[in-house]
């Protein structure tokens, strides 16, 4: 294994050993899945087909299913404010969904910045880009701390004065201002000053998330690790590669559950490996497959 | 062991660094964004919230952005403040002179909304308060210049409550009347229907957040004549007749007759005393 490897024939051994589809399966699922998320939204402004309305921040599902953004709702709570019953009913069943999939399923299957910064992760990796400067993954929790007291602070929603997140989403449904500014500020701080730096350090927004996700259910699990080639692709691909090694790595008496709550669920492990060492899980299946065969 | 101590010590380092530079770095941003924020506590001049709004500093804490408002409005009426606006962004408001607020009686953006940033009390849209109508451009609105108007008034939902004509002399012209239109904050609704539909090339009667509108009397003020109402009586000794320091033999009447000489003698033939007496 070189580091050269890593960057020119990534996900190249995967392609041979699967087949070009069944190594972008999960990849191409994700796009359909944050597209389509987004398309529901537009069908009713473009087409008058109103499945869907209102914004990711809180919507209305067939005119009878709220569902609301429960960090935005935190938010609001923060702020001292008391709301109705049907915000509070929207983000206790987002919050639920979340718990049950995996908090951060959101920044991968729903958010379409994700698209934005894995395009840029794609550049950087296509561009051979290597910048030493490297923010604390523990500072989105910095920002969510101070987000969370902000808003108690002023009494106003103040980190969505600036949170590209939702800023995004809501332009793209009722019409463009200037937050593609953010998209692409997101987009060059992605590629050439630090990777994954919005995604994977400073978004307060995937650190909430990380916290709802923290146990939750669907995980993924390097089942079958014994069979892990040590090729690293798994690394070069993840949005957060500090989750894969205690998995992956950790020995016979360590689960094989990734069991951070700042994996995505992305599932790109899975791809990428030509070894398939990696499936989706539900989080209490803790013995690997053919660990003891090569034991034996 | 001694080397184990020591990467125990190095990891402890590293992680409280770590922990004082997210720390450092989300606190600077936290004091630069709640700066920020301050400036877009106050609501800019021609942005007006929608109907049922609550206290402006309870909606920006109230309100998640999301628009459903704005999707049930059947006016386009509504928008959300997009970056770059001097509105909270992502929050609805619409533009009096843009597209005003029809006053749909089933008030659907107040029933959209899930949060009770607009409040789910407002039942009778004439009881919406979204801002207060003031004519602003007493110089030019043509109805002071005599001219007859009153398209504001005649567009009002509430006509004669919101708005009302009063009729006042036209001294350009010394013989007939003004007619002014003069707006009551008891029942303006602040829909902006008037703003909408001035006929000046800039409206001269604007809809403005009520709190930049109205003044308040101090809470220590009673009004007399309120008070005697209620009371059904005086409740204060009458005033003393006043006196004026008046030329011997005159009155003086303040409200109704003026300078008054009820002993003035009669007019006698000579000139100067009738001129002296300031009657010819």
């Amino acid at each position: 294994m070189t580091v050269t490897k890593m960057y020119t024939d990534l996900g190249q051994e995967a392609v041979k050993n699967k087949g070009w589809l069944r190594a972008h399966k999960w990849l191409l699922l994700r796009r359909i899945s944050q597209l389509s998320i987004l398309f529901l939204f537009l069908l009713g402004p473009l087409f008058d087909i109103w499945i869907i309305k209102g914004s990711m921040s809180s919507s209305l599902t067939l005119d009878v299913i709220p569902l609301t953004d429960p960090f935005v709702f935190l938010q609001t709570l923060f702020t001292g404010y008391i709301p109705v019953l049907t915000v509070v009913s929207g983000a206790v069943i987002v919050s639920l969904f979340y718990f049950l999939v995996g908090g951060r399923v959101y920044c991968s299957w729903v958010c379409p910045i994700n698209i934005v910064t894995d395009a840029a992760d794609w550049l950087r990796r296509v561009l051979k880009i290597k910048t030493s400067l490297n923010f604390s993954r523990v500072g989105r929790y910095g920002l969510l701390v101070v987000s969370l007291l902000l808003a108690s602070v002023t009494g106003m929603l103040v980190w969505e004065l600036v949170n590209p997140v939702t800023m995004i989403q809501r332009e793209l449904i009722f019409g463009m201002g200037f937050s593609w500014i953010f998209i692409v500020g997101i987009f060059i701080l992605d590629t050439f000053v630090s990777r994954r730096a919005w995604c994977g350090h400073l978004c307060p927004m995937g650190a909430f998330y990380s916290v709802i996700g923290k146990i939750s259910l669907i995980r993924v699990n390097a089942v079958n690790r014994a069979d892990c080639n040590d090729c690293m692709e798994c690394y070069a691909v993840c949005p957060e590669p500090q989750v894969i090694k205690p998995a992956l790595k950790g020995g016979a008496d360590r689960s094989p559950v990734i069991n951070s709550g700042n994996c995505t669920n992305c599932a790109r492990c899975i791809d990428i490996c030509a070894k398939d060492v990696f499936k989706i899980k539900h989080r209490f299946i803790n013995s690997t497959t053919s660990q003891h065969e090569v034991h034996i | 062991m001694n080397n184990t101590a020591n990467n125990s010590l190095k990891s402890r380092r590293k992680f409280l660094e770590d922990i004082s530079r997210a720390a450092g770095g989300a606190v600077l941003f936290g004091i630069g964004l709640g700066l920020y924020s301050q400036q877009l506590k106050s609501l800019p001049a021609g942005a007006i919230r929608p109907p049922g709004v609550i206290d402006e500093t309870d909606f920006l804490s109230a309100c998640v952005r999301c628009g459903l408002c704005v999707r049930d409005c059947p006016y386009d009426t509504l928008k959300l403040a997009k970056l770059g606006e001097p509105v909270a962004l992502g929050t609805p408001y619409f533009k009096a002179r843009d597209i005003p607020c029809e006053m749909c009686e089933d008030i659907p953006c107040v029933v959209a909304c899930p949060t009770g940033a607009l409040d789910p009390g407002l039942i009778d849209i004439d009881d919406a308060r979204m801002g207060l109508a003031v004519l602003l451009d007493q110089e030019a609105c043509i109805a002071f210049q005599g001219l007859r108007c009153e398209v504001c008034y005649n567009v009002c939902p509430v006509r004669d409550k919101a708005i009302s004509i009063d009729r006042s002399h036209n001294k350009r012209t010394g013989k007939h009347a003004l007619f002014i239109p003069v707006v009551h904050s008891s029942d303006c609704t602040g829909c902006g229907k008037c703003e909408h539909a001035c006929i000046l090339e800039a409206a001269a009667i604007k809809v403005l957040p009520t709190k930049l509108a109205k003044g308040e009397l101090g809470h220590h003020y009673r009004l007399g004549w309120d008070e005697k109402r209620k009371a059904g009586k005086s409740l204060v000794t009458p005033d003393l007749e006043h006196k004026y320091n008046l030329p011997e033999g005159t009155k003086y009447d303040y409200e109704k007759e003026g300078l008054i000489q009820p002993d003035a003698t009669p007019f006698n033939e000579s000139a100067l005393d009738r001129l002296n007496k300031g009657r010819l």
